[in-house]
């Protein structure tokens, strides 16, 4: 009885799993768009966790281009910046790996050589208090993070006005005549944009 | 002083809003969005979620590529790309 069942119900899951293949996104990739539409995301993930900028320009420029070269081994099952961010991990974790191995190599440090800063390392190595807590950066990493995903669904119009008023800090004439846009239809973009942002940002962070 | 309006209906007050987020609206307007504000609650509402934006905004550090960097970027995956291509 139950292997009667079991020979039929074999069908219809054949045929689901085709169905679900099917009808599956097929991820498409196109290299052209990977700047415009991904380039702050990533270097701001980057920034987050290298803290350097021109390292951290270095690495996403990397991440293109090794992108580039394995773009065949795109199978499609994830989006393209989820592909993106992948390669982008590995190229942190290798930058993170180059230093340790150089630091290995030489760390002697012969720079209290001259008596007036005698005693200046006990002073260096006392943790500033005005610091931020690892747990502050922590969080703060996530939210951004966290305001790149919703500029990220934003119509690509709308996300780059916000980034250049917002982020940028641009006078509001300097993005007019960048964009070729009138000062109204300006904000009335600005404006679309705040409220998706704060829609999209008040399920996890306000 | 008859050019002078104080009731201003609610989409010019949250384009006020908006612009006082950027320290672009000048005082008359931030006056005039203030009595708006006493009297209209959503708008109350949409002014408070503003600024929480911005604060949010600001306070998580957020930075982006300027254009140059960007457009020689493009160049040199452009540039790859035709390699890859031929």
């Amino acid at each position: 009885m139950y292997l009667r069942k079991y020979l039929m119900k074999q069908p219809t899951i054949i045929k689901i799993n085709y169905f679900y293949h099917k009808t599956m996104p097929n991820h498409i990739i196109n290299p052209n768009k990977w700047i415009d539409l991904y380039a702050d995301y990533l270097f701001n993930y980057t920034i987050s966790r290298v803290s350097d900028r021109e390292k951290a320009q270095d690495l996403v420029q990397d991440t293109f281009l090794a992108g580039l070269k394995s773009m065949k081994n795109f199978k499609g099952e994830a989006s393209e910046r989820t592909w993106l961010i992948s390669i982008l991990k590995r190229k942190i974790i290798d930058h993170y790996r180059k230093i340790n191995s150089n630091k290995g190599k030489a760390e002697v440090r012969i720079n209290y050589n001259d008596s007036e800063s005698e005693g200046d390392w006990l002073e260096e190595r006392v943790a500033d208090p005005f610091d931020k807590t690892a747990e502050d950066t922590m969080q703060n990493n996530e939210l951004s993070d966290a305001i790149y995903n919703c500029l990220g669904k934003l119509p690509q119009k709308q996300a780059d006005v916000f980034k250049m008023k917002t982020i940028q800090g641009f006078e509001t004439e300097v993005i007019c005549n960048e964009l070729n846009i009138t000062a109204s239809n300006l904000w009335v973009i600005i404006h679309r944009a705040r409220t998706a942002m704060a829609d999209c940002l008040k399920e996890n962070w306000f | 002083m008859s050019k002078l309006k104080f009731m201003i209906p609610c989409d010019e007050a949250n384009h006020v809003c908006d612009k006082s987020q950027y320290k672009d609206a000048s005082l008359w307007e931030k006056v005039i969005l203030n009595i708006h504000l006493i009297y209209c609650r959503a708008c109350r509402k949409y002014s408070k979620n503003n600024g929480i934006l911005s604060k949010t905004i600001k306070k998580a550090e957020v930075t982006c590529l300027d254009k140059e960097c960007k457009e020689n970027m493009k160049k040199d995956l452009n540039k790859v790309l035709k390699e890859i291509s031929n």
